[in-house]
């Protein structure tokens, strides 16, 4: 099977670790099919990772959201329909990774999914994708159609 | 990647996950359960030493499957997570709901 990912890297000149500022923009897209969730992780983690001092916590953490919020845009925001494509964008900072996945669904409210963490909620067997990305990454935003995540992780 | 299931001296099923238990495979292994609780086995071990990463769709077909064996009168055990996977079951509070042991031999002890 030929991938069908389309992976853009645009790289700004940041010549000291120590320097702020954007140092490589990744852009993918990918249809909406499950079957590229891994793929795609891979290799957004190692675009972000290369190069960069990231410590173990960012590395997981990085991998889990990211799985998590592909997963959430292709089964819920693109209904698992192949002719609607997700995209990631990733803005690559020294410090920080923001990381911006965008479906072609409708969007949602993201203040209405329960979290299935309290007691009488915990044999439920949905709802803990959003809750294991707010628990794992710095920061959440949502577009205001609730079609895009921007996910904030610093590096260390 | 996948699931292979034995059964052990003591009545156990003994079901390893291999790769990952994701949004893509997780109705493989609740099929798999399915079947075997339709043949009459009641006591499942899930071994996680060959296991890279679960999802939350992962964590949510363990619950399910933990349910489907318990209205079954059976009991459901876990092993063998490595520490990234036990800190996404403590951090959903899983680790409260499921009998997790370190190693699958302390798991099969006394089943």
């Amino acid at each position: 099977m030929t991938a069908p990912l389309r992976l853009t890297v645009r790289r700004s000149e940041v010549a000291a670790p120590s320097e702020e500022g954007l140092a490589a923009e990744i852009s993918l897209r990918l249809p909406s099919e499950v079957v590229w969730i891994e793929e795609a992780v891979e290799l957004i983690a190692r675009h972000c990772l290369a190069g960069y001092q990231s410590s173990s916590r960012f590395r997981f953490r990085l991998r889990v959201a990211l799985s998590e919020a592909l997963a959430n845009a292709i089964v819920c925001g693109n209904g698992e329909d192949p002719t609607k494509m997700v995209h990631i964008r990733v803005e690559c900072l020294v410090e920080m990774v923001h990381l911006h996945v965008t479906d072609q669904g409708s969007g949602f409210n993201a203040s209405t999914i329960p979290e299935p963490v309290l007691p009488d909620d915990i044999e439920n067997p949905c709802g803990r994708g959003l809750f294991l990305i707010r628990s794992l990454m710095d920061q959440v935003r949502f577009n205001d159609r609730g079609n895009s995540i921007c996910m904030t992780l610093h590096r260390h | 990647m996948g699931f292979s299931s034995t059964k052990d001296e003591g009545g156990v099923t003994v079901v390893a996950v291999d790769g990952q238990l994701i949004v893509g495979n997780r109705q493989e292994l609740k099929n798999l359960v399915q079947d075997a609780l339709e043949e009459g086995d009641r006591k499942f071990l899930i071994d996680f030493a060959g296991t890279a990463y679960i999802d939350s769709s992962g964590l949510g077909a363990l619950v399910s499957i933990s349910k489907k064996i318990r209205e079954h009168g059976g009991e459901l055990r876990l092993a063998e997570l490595n520490e990234d996977l036990r800190a996404l079951f403590e951090l959903t509070k899983l680790d409260t709901l499921f009998a997790i042991a370190e190693s699958r031999t302390e798991a099969l002890a006394n089943f």
